[in-house]
Parts: structure tokens; C-alpha cells; sequence
């Protein structure tokens, strides 16, 4: 059962990316639209485990999570496109890209979790969890 | 019909990266889904190099690597993993996918190149 969700998941999330990029398909230079799809994923995985709705429900969190997250982000893409830029001689957007977007998906983690986190501790506190 | 072989090569890819996270992965490390993300960039590197195009990329690239690889779970492991260890986490997973998918499409058959 939580194979067929991520299976369904990782299908939808991955149609999605495929729709994106043909709508906004990434030219020669820096790969904006993959950018733009691993920082936003990378957001809503960290999200995800704050949300009450899903951390109750195994099966939805692993077809939201590792399902269409998962499919919807790529690493697979993201070292083609490096990859061809350095084949290229883009060396300078390679490296932007490659960092730029490891940068950027852990500022966004990095994001979320200091917004939830605090809320987090505040909880265990009013439990008396610390005592 | 390239929607759906964009689906059908993600519904495989997604659980068996799954698969692999949930046997392989260990709070320490996640190996399973290094493992995963080099193997899915080497492929692509292949099918690419392979003159890959069309309903075949759709089916190969963009489903099944797409859904086979993750840049959510390594960014959010890498953050879990604190400086010292996702720093290396981090370092492996980028070094190791482009170098694989760029041997990938070196060893891979190139038949739009004309030389075999």
C-alpha cells in the first residue's frame, strides 16, 4: 500500500515537472526551471513533517513525501545539466548552478525549520517536557 | 501518451528509490539514497549518450530518473545531517552523480556520432 502511494505520488509529482518544463523550458544557459522545481520540493519536504495532517497518516506522508516530492525534484537532471554546460565550456554557470542550487534548497530547510522549530520547542515546554 | 510514459517511468522509479531508502538508509548515513541518485544520474548520462529523445527521454530521463533520483530528500538529509557530516553527505552526492553520469555518457553508445 505505501508502495502504490509513492509509485502514484513520484507519477504525478514527475507529470508535473515534465508540464513545468515544457511550458518553461530551460534554454542553453542556467537551468532555471529544474532550479526552480528542486528549491521549491526542497521547502515543502522540510514542510511536510509539520504538518499534523500528515505526520498521523504513514501512507499519505510517504506519497507526498518520497511520491510526488520525490518525483518531482530531480538529481538526475540537474548533474545531466551540469554535465552539458561543462562539456560546453559554460564552466561558470556550472559551478553557479551546482552550488547555486544546493545553496538554495538548504537555505529553504534551513528556512522551515527555524519557523516550525521554535513552535516545536514552545509545545514541549508548555507540556512540561523540560522538567 | 508521453504524459503517461512520464508517469509509468516515475511509478517505477519513485518506489524503487523508496525501496532503497528504507532498507539501506541509516540515521547515521543515507546510503540507499546516495546509492539511488549516482545510479539514476549514470543512467540518464547512458540514455542521453544513448540518442535517447522524444517518448523514450520521456519514458527513461524524465520518468524513470526523474522519479528514481531526489533533490528534496538530499537537501532536507543534508540539513538533518549537521555541517560536518552533510558537508561530506553533500560533497559525495554532487561529486559522485556528475562524475557517473558523465561516464555514463562517455561509455555509453553514442549512435548519432557515426563512430560505432
Amino acid at each position: 500500500m505505501v508502495f502504490l502511494a509513492v509509485a502514484l505520488g513520484g507519477a504525478v509529482g514527475a507529470v508535473l515537472r515534465y508540464l513545468l518544463g515544457d511550458a518553461v523550458p530551460d534554454g542553453s544557459g542556467f537551468p532555471w526551471n529544474t532550479f526552480g522545481i528542486n528549491v521549491s520540493g526542497s521547502l515543502v519536504l522540510a514542510w511536510l513533517p509539520w504538518s499534523a495532517t500528515v505526520r498521523h497518516r504513514p501512507t499519505l506522508a510517504a506519497g507526498l513525501g518520497p511520491g510526488l516530492l520525490g518525483g518531482w525534484t530531480t538529481l538526475s537532471a540537474y548533474a545531466e545539466q551540469s554535465r552539458v554546460l561543462l562539456d560546453g565550456g559554460q564552466t561558470a554557470t556550472a559551478v553557479a548552478y551546482l552550488i547555486g542550487t544546493l545553496a538554495a534548497c538548504l537555505a529553504a530547510v534551513a528556512l522551515v525549520s527555524s519557523l516550525y522549530a521554535p513552535s516545536a520547542g514552545d509545545e514541549f515546554e508548555a507540556e512540561g517536557g523540560d522538567t | 501518451m508521453t504524459l503517461l510514459l512520464v508517469a509509468l517511468g516515475a511509478a517505477l522509479g519513485a518506489p524503487l528509490r523508496y525501496a532503497m531508502a528504507t532498507w539501506i538508509d541509516e540515521e547515521a548515513f543515507p546510503t540507499g539514497t546516495l546509492l539511488a541518485n549516482v545510479s539514476g544520474s549514470f543512467l540518464l548520462g547512458l540514455f542521453v549518450s544513448g540518442g535517447a529523445t522524444g517518448d523514450w527521454l520521456a519514458f527513461l530521463g524524465t520518468g524513470f530518473c526523474g522519479g528514481f533520483t531526489t533533490y528534496s530528500a538530499f537537501a532536507v538529509q543534508t540539513h538533518r545531517l549537521g555541517p560536518a557530516r552533510g558537508t561530506a553527505y553533500a560533497v559525495m552526492t554532487i561529486g559522485l552523480s556528475l562524475a557517473a553520469c558523465a561516464i555514463g555518457f562517455v561509455v555509453g553508445p553514442h549512435p548519432g556520432s557515426g563512430a560505432g
